[in-house]
């Protein structure tokens, strides 16, 4: 195993994995905050927060996600380094005139260090504030879930309240692009990475990408958009 | 309709491989469009050698694209601006008159420039030495015909087959990756029976002899798809992930 994973392909593997499993951790997230947009004053959401909050499944989830994203921050400057190696120090004067290479394959790092640099952010913005260090606006909230009254934090307060901030939309904006061509990109070539695809597959795997990639990072910029734009706290 | 067209040349000159190189200037003057870019190469190195200065060295065998000895790093793209044609293959027709061609050679750690325009190519060697053939034992010639083999595994293999070990992969490639070759040299065995014998034994060793040697970690970009000049495809690099992968879960 350690012999496969030093190796150049055992490498891509690990940030190929890493990559499905953080594009998978995606659509559910985008699937919750999407419950943000439903106009009933954040109680469904609340439900769902406090369902992804007490989950026991959710709970395992939670540090396999920080080690999947940890992984793949880890190896990707790792082999992003390595190429840089490979590649040598000598440069073509004559450019790179090479056609239907696309931006976003061939900066990969840079737009890992956008979303990274995002991801912080919207850690400290949320994470820390609900599962660390508490936040007003958090204050319990009584709402019925299936018949039963339920005392829940009141999630959607908060979101709703960072989103009333014009630059956080924007920032927001920016890392959804970010996204979109980092995964427009990265979705076709973990697939490829793991050995899935071939003339026809590839094709797929493309078109595939793209929709998930623009759905999911506009998805996340939208979703802030519109809370700026619409839920306005009275 | 043939024409002769002059041109500014900026050649790469290396005296070897470990002193510095520097792009000299040259002209040259009625240059038919009917002719090869080597021809043109020629040209200039006759002329070069009736002043009493050093011919350029480049590369070159066959001169009809089938050995992949040319290399050369022409305006911005491994054999120059045409597609799926080696640089032997590139006619003069593709420039205008007047215009500057920037000529280098091949950029990728793994490919060290020896002299010139020439780079050693030596490690793609090695790497096909580090299992890519078939083991042949002797005995009776056995029957062609007692294998069957699918038209489209046949046909795959056989597009495999056409790399001709170049290296305008790597040097398009901006992670120096053999992977393109690497992932050629394997399929077009382990698509056929006598090849799937030693299939994972292969896949193994050949990665393992093309990292050793220092080329990168593809990543998919898929320039070097575009820059080959036999059009090989990157399908065959997921083949490769397959095969190697699925030797070492063996283990
Ligand atoms: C939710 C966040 C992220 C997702 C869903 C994601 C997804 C992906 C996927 C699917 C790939 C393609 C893997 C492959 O080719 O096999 C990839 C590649 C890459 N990612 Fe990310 N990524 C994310 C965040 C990041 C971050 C924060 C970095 C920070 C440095 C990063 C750096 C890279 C690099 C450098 C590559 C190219 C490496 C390669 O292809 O070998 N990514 N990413
Ligand atoms: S894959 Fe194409 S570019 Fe690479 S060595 Fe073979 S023929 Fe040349
Ligand atoms: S000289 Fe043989 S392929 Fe160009």
């Amino acid at each position: 195993m350690s012999n496969l994973l030093s190796s150049s392909i055992g490498k891509k593997l690990l940030m190929g994995l890493s990559g499905l499993f953080l594009m998978m951790f995606l659509l559910v997230h985008l699937t919750v905050n999407a419950l943000l947009l439903v106009p009933d004053g954040g109680e469904f959401y609340n439900a769902a927060a406090h369902f992804m909050a007490t989950n026991p499944f959710i709970k395992v989830m939670e540090p396999m996600l920080a080690i999947g994203f940890l992984v793949h921050i880890l190896w990707g400057v790792k082999l992003t380094l390595e190429n840089q190696k490979a590649r040598g120090n000598s440069r073509y004067a004559s450019g790179n005139k090479t056609t239907g290479v696309t931006w976003a394959s061939q900066n990969m790092l840079v737009l890992g260090i956008t979303i990274f640099a995002f991801l912080v952010l919207h850690i400290a913005q949320f994470w820390v504030k609900m599962k660390l260090v508490g936040d007003p606006r958090l204050e319990g909230i009584d709402i019925t879930i299936g018949g039963v009254s339920t005392h829940v934090e009141n999630a959607y307060a908060l979101v709703n309240y960072t989103f009333s901030y014009l630059w956080v939309v924007i920032v927001y904006i920016i890392a959804g692009v970010g996204l979109a061509l980092h995964l427009s990109h990265g979705f076709w070539s973990s697939f490829q990475t793991i050995g899935f695809s071939n003339q026809i597959w590839r094709q797929r795997l493309s078109v595939l990408g793209s929709i998930y990639a623009w759905v999911v990072g506009l998805g996340f910029a939208l979703i802030a958009l519109l809370q700026y734009l619409f839920y306005q706290p009275v | 309709m043939e024409n002769y067209i002059n041109l500014t040349l900026k050649v790469w000159r290396q005296k070897n491989a470990r002193e510095k190189g520097r792009f000299e200037t040259y002209q040259v003057k009625n240059i038919s469009t009917d002719s090869s870019f080597l021809e043109m190469l020629d040209i200039l190195n006759e002329q070069l050698i009736n002043e009493g200065q050093e011919p350029v060295a480049f590369d070159h065998d066959c001169r009809e694209g089938i050995c992949g000895m040319c290399s050369l790093y022409i305006n911005g793209r491994p054999h120059g601006p045409d597609d799926d044609i080696t640089t032997c293959q590139l006619h003069m027709r593709k420039f205008k008159n007047g215009e500057t061609i920037w000529i280098e050679p091949w950029r990728s750690a793994g490919f060290p420039v020896i002299k010139d325009l020439i780079v050693n190519r030596t490690a793609f060697d090695q790497i096909i030495a580090a299992g890519g053939y078939v083991s042949v034992n002797t005995g009776g010639v056995p029957d062609a015909n007692a294998i069957p083999i699918p038209k489209d595994d046949a046909d795959e293999a056989m597009d495999a087959a056409s790399c001709i070990g170049c290296g305008a992969c790597v040097a398009a490639c901006k992670n120096g990756s053999a992977m393109l070759f690497v992932s050629a040299k394997v399929s077009q065995l382990a698509l056929l029976p006598q090849g799937r014998v030693e299939a994972a034994r292969r896949a193994k060793n050949m990665v393992a002899k093309m990292d050793e040697l220092g080329f990168g970690n593809c990543t998919n970009t898929g320039a070097c798809e575009v820059e080959c000049p036999k059009g090989i495809s990157v399908a065959n690099i997921a083949r490769l992930n397959r095969e190697f992968l699925k030797a070492k879960l063996q283990d």
